[in-house]
């Protein structure tokens, strides 16, 4: 099963991530924020991120752009969660080098089916 | 797999309540004009995170709602929309609503529509009509809504022409994974082009080559296709058209370099191994048809058990202090074990140690329970806020000592009594501008919170720099209500605390801000049933300093023991004022009603404790015994007494959940050598002392206890 990190400021979006990734048998890392995750992320690799977009001290665009200069991270899968369903936020995404994205409300089912599409 | 969300509601609504908190003080610390793009920010997110989480969790209405807010602030957030009064105190508002929708959805409790949809609709007119908030949010669940027509038309597949660019994989994407999402979705096939692959020694492992042609045969709607490629679309040249023909072979209309099987299996894709998908049917869910209805069915109503939010320094601090009572317990059974003479100065220092130990143990646990001040005073800067706007006063407020801790108990308590001073220090204490100006001071007025520890008590103190106390007016209501006489002589100090008084009032008229009949009388109440005692300085013109002492806990307190008729009692430390040796010249006995003592210059009622607890006395002369002078409800007394004991710190069990309400007693303790000793309650020996039925149905058999 996959190893993912996972990036969001708000403790009940994190939890939820967390359990239901947990319950589909991944491991998962918490990070609150694109600052934190960045720490984590020199230190290991993963096979996934989700990360949040709002987030203070470091966005998850910001943290998408910064992953992608690691080598460590150059393909994998970075997917952002976000409630804006507008274009700009999606083609900041994918300009920040983002994989694709999850938009915000999601219910367990619909984030396992979204992860699906990027894991083996 | 269903996991039942409905468990992280709890943290939600714990950070939605903090992030309205936020929401609010930054809305109140925003600069009309010129405010911080970081501070909106701040705001903007919180109102985001409310709304994604309530969005997820299944809160719509709270969810449209924020939506709402969340539009206007980003409008601020990029400068398209000016910070105005208006548009803060809308949002405050705003806030207000959204904390009585949450917390009606916390207690699952019908909400106030009518002012949701006022707020609402302010909110909306703002913005001037330039959002629609019900199409402007977008809930994946909508997926399921695709017209049925589109679904109802049967289609053959598709032919998708596929030409990723060479970036492809650096976006972590990978064509393997949308031809296995393909596959899912119907009759796969796919055709590679390898035209673009360089020579080997050209090939950058990196970069994406090839191109294919894919054939999706099955009754599939295009949206799901376009789904699948969504992530892509911007990355590759895409063209999606529909079968015509069931039997039309994709070799014949796509121009193949080679035979399909062979040459993907040696594209070199970075991260894994690709292998030709070729027809895997499978009968998987379409994927945006996947039921996306919230698993949110209400759960019984969750009783809002008190939980305590306690640091994780707190509790590995006291795993250490437990770790040190593990050592000092092994060391202190090792001397047990073969215990002789020579051992006892080692005995001596364990059982120092174990004190210590357990001294360090108590005030850890006792560090969990306490919160910093700031949960009672962050209220405070909104309600400045809107009361000044409502009396048009100007006031700053200022909070200091934020960081002091209070038992939780305690904090919970004190809010209301705080709240009725400070409403008191805006409402009678600082005047408005013009007449602040016309007496020389700054139009501003300021109003100081302050907290610290003094001693073992915590005290509060809630300055104004306002007009003070009138002593005249509060000496002339003390007449006309018969408090005192006209011809008692009275210093300021004395007029100060007539205010105290029950049913006094001094408010020219019943303001909507305070007086709604409940007067400082309740207050000190209020805060003496918490061991408290509360006291106001004052100045004519200069301003009044109402000091609020509190006990740092309720659990513990430092009381006086001292004997009576052979029992023990307990005098709470704090209302004790002095303790005498008296002389019976001083006594005046009083025809009917007791006796007297002058203390100084005045004149303070005695009570036999003895006599009030029914006991078999074992002194009665004044001379032999003792008076301890306490004070109660702002009242004086003395206690006679045998004799004086010790003072201690003593855990306050509770008599009530125990036994039963005893008047007189606020609990018991146990004493260092095993038995019981009953803590006074002074008002309530006062109210006994006044009238003693109210003892007798239930001293007689609790002191046998």
């Amino acid at each position: 099963m996959a190893k993912i990190l996972a990036v969001d400021d708000s403790a009940s979006m994190r939890q939820m991530v967390e359990f239901t990734l947990k319950a589909a048998g991944h491991t998962v890392t918490d990070a609150v924020d694109g600052k934190q995750a960045l720490d984590i992320a020199r230190t290991q690799s993963f096979d996934l991120v989700l990360t949040d977009v709002n987030m203070p001290i470091m966005d998850g665009l910001a943290l998408t752009k910064a992953l992608r200069a690691l080598p460590s991270f150059k393909f994998t899968p970075i997917l952002v969660l976000t409630t804006e369903a507008g274009m700009d936020k999606k083609q900041a995404g994918r300009a920040a080098g983002a994989t694709g994205w999850l938009v915000k409300p999601f219910n367990p089912e619909q984030l396992l089916a979204t992860i699906k599409k990027v894991l083996d | 797999m269903s996991i039942d969300i409905s468990q992280f509601h709890d943290v939600f609504f714990e950070e939605s309540f903090e992030g309205l908190d936020a929401m609010e003080s930054g809305l109140l610390n925003l600069d009309v004009g010129a405010a911080d793009v970081d501070a909106i920010n701040t705001i903007f997110r919180a109102a985001h995170s409310i709304k994604g989480g309530a969005g997820t969790f299944g809160f719509m209405d709270v969810s449209k709602f924020t939506h709402v807010m969340e539009t206007m602030l980003d409008e601020m957030r990029n400068g398209d929309r000016d910070v105005t009064e208006a548009s803060t105190n809308l949002l405050l508002d705003a806030v207000d609503v959204l904390r009585e929708m949450l917390t009606a959805v916390q207690q699952k409790v019908e909400t106030d529509d009518e002012r949701i949809a006022d707020v609402r609709q302010k909110l909306e007119v703002m913005m001037a009509g330039e959002l629609d908030p019900e199409s402007a949010i977008t809930f994946a669940a909508d997926a399921e809504n695709t017209p049925l027509s589109e679904r109802a038309d049967m289609v053959l597949g598709w032919k998708i022409d596929f030409r990723p660019h060479r970036h492809l994989f650096q976006t972590g994407n990978d064509p393997v994974r949308i031809f296995r999402e393909l596959a899912s979705l119907g009759e796969l096939s796919a055709e590679v082009n390898d035209d673009k692959l360089p020579l080997f020694s050209y090939l950058d492992p990196e970069e994406s080559y090839l191109a294919w042609v894919l054939t999706l045969r099955g009754n599939v709607a295009e949206t799901d296709v376009m789904e699948i490629f969504e992530w892509v679309d911007d990355d590759c040249d895409l063209t999606i058209s529909r079968l015509t023909d069931y039997s039309a072979t994709p070799t014949s209309e796509v121009q193949l370099a080679n035979a399909s099987s062979e040459p993907v299996t040696e594209v070199p894709t970075p991260s894994q191994e690709t292998t030709a998908i070729v027809a895997l049917p499978e009968t998987a869910p379409n994927i945006a048809a996947t039921p996306a209805a919230a698993k949110t069915k209400v759960s019984p109503a969750t009783t809002a058990a008190a939980s305590i939010r306690v640091g994780t320094d707190k509790v590995d601090s006291l795993i250490n202090m437990v770790g040190e009572l593990v050592i000092t317990q092994s060391m202190l059974s090792q001397i047990g074990d073969n215990f002789t003479p020579e051992m006892l100065p080692q005995l001596i220092d364990g059982l120092a140690q174990l004190e210590r130990n357990t001294r360090e143990m108590q005030e850890g646990i006792m560090r969990i329970r306490m919160l910093p001040i700031s949960f009672a005073f962050n209220r405070f800067p909104r309600l400045v806020h809107d009361m000044t706007n409502k009396m048009g006063k100007q006031v700053e407020l200022k909070l200091t000592g934020e960081q002091t801790e209070l038992d939780k108990t305690v904090m919970e308590k004190i809010g209301d009594p705080l709240v009725h001073l400070v409403r008191n220090s805006l409402d009678h204490g600082l005047e408005t501008p013009e007449v602040r100006l016309a007496a020389g001071k700054n139009e501003t007025g300021l109003l100081q919170l302050k907290a610290f520890h003094q001693g073992g008590n915590i005290v509060i103190e809630i300055h104004d720099d306002g007009a003070g106390l009138n002593e005249d007016k509060i000496l002339a209501k003390a007449i006309e209500k018969g408090l005192v006489s006209e011809n008692d002589v009275m210093s300021p100090e004395k007029i100060h605390e007539l205010i105290f008084l029950p049913g006094f009032s001094t408010a020219d008229l019943v303001t909507d801000v305070s007086g709604r009949g409940v007067g400082m009388d309740v207050v000190r109440k209020n805060i003496n049933s918490l061991g408290g005692t509360v006291e106001v300085v004052s100045k004519r013109g200069e301003g009044s300093i109402f000091t609020i002492r509190l006990p740092l806990t309720l659990a513990i307190m430092d009381g006086q023991t001292i004997r009576v008729g052979g029992e023990n009692y307990i005098i709470p430390l704090i209302s004790i004022i002095e303790t005498l040796e008296i002389k019976a010249t001083d006594m005046k006995p009083v025809s009917g009603k007791g006796e007297l003592y002058k203390l100084r210059d005045e004149y303070v009622p005695i009570i036999r404790l003895y006599s009030v607890f029914n006991l078999s006395p074992h002194i009665t002369d004044i001379e032999q015994g003792l008076l301890v002078i306490v004070e109660g409800e702002g009242q004086k007394v003395g206690l006679f007494i045998d004799d004086l004991l010790g003072q201690q710190q003593v855990v306050i069990k509770s008599l009530e959940t125990n036994y039963r309400k005893v008047v007189g007693v606020s609990g018991a303790t146990i004493l260092g050598d095993g038995t019981v000793a009953l803590i006074l309650d002074v008002p309530g020996v006062m109210a006994l002392y006044r009238d003693p039925s109210l003892s007798k149905p239930v001293l007689n058999d609790d002191r046998a206890a």
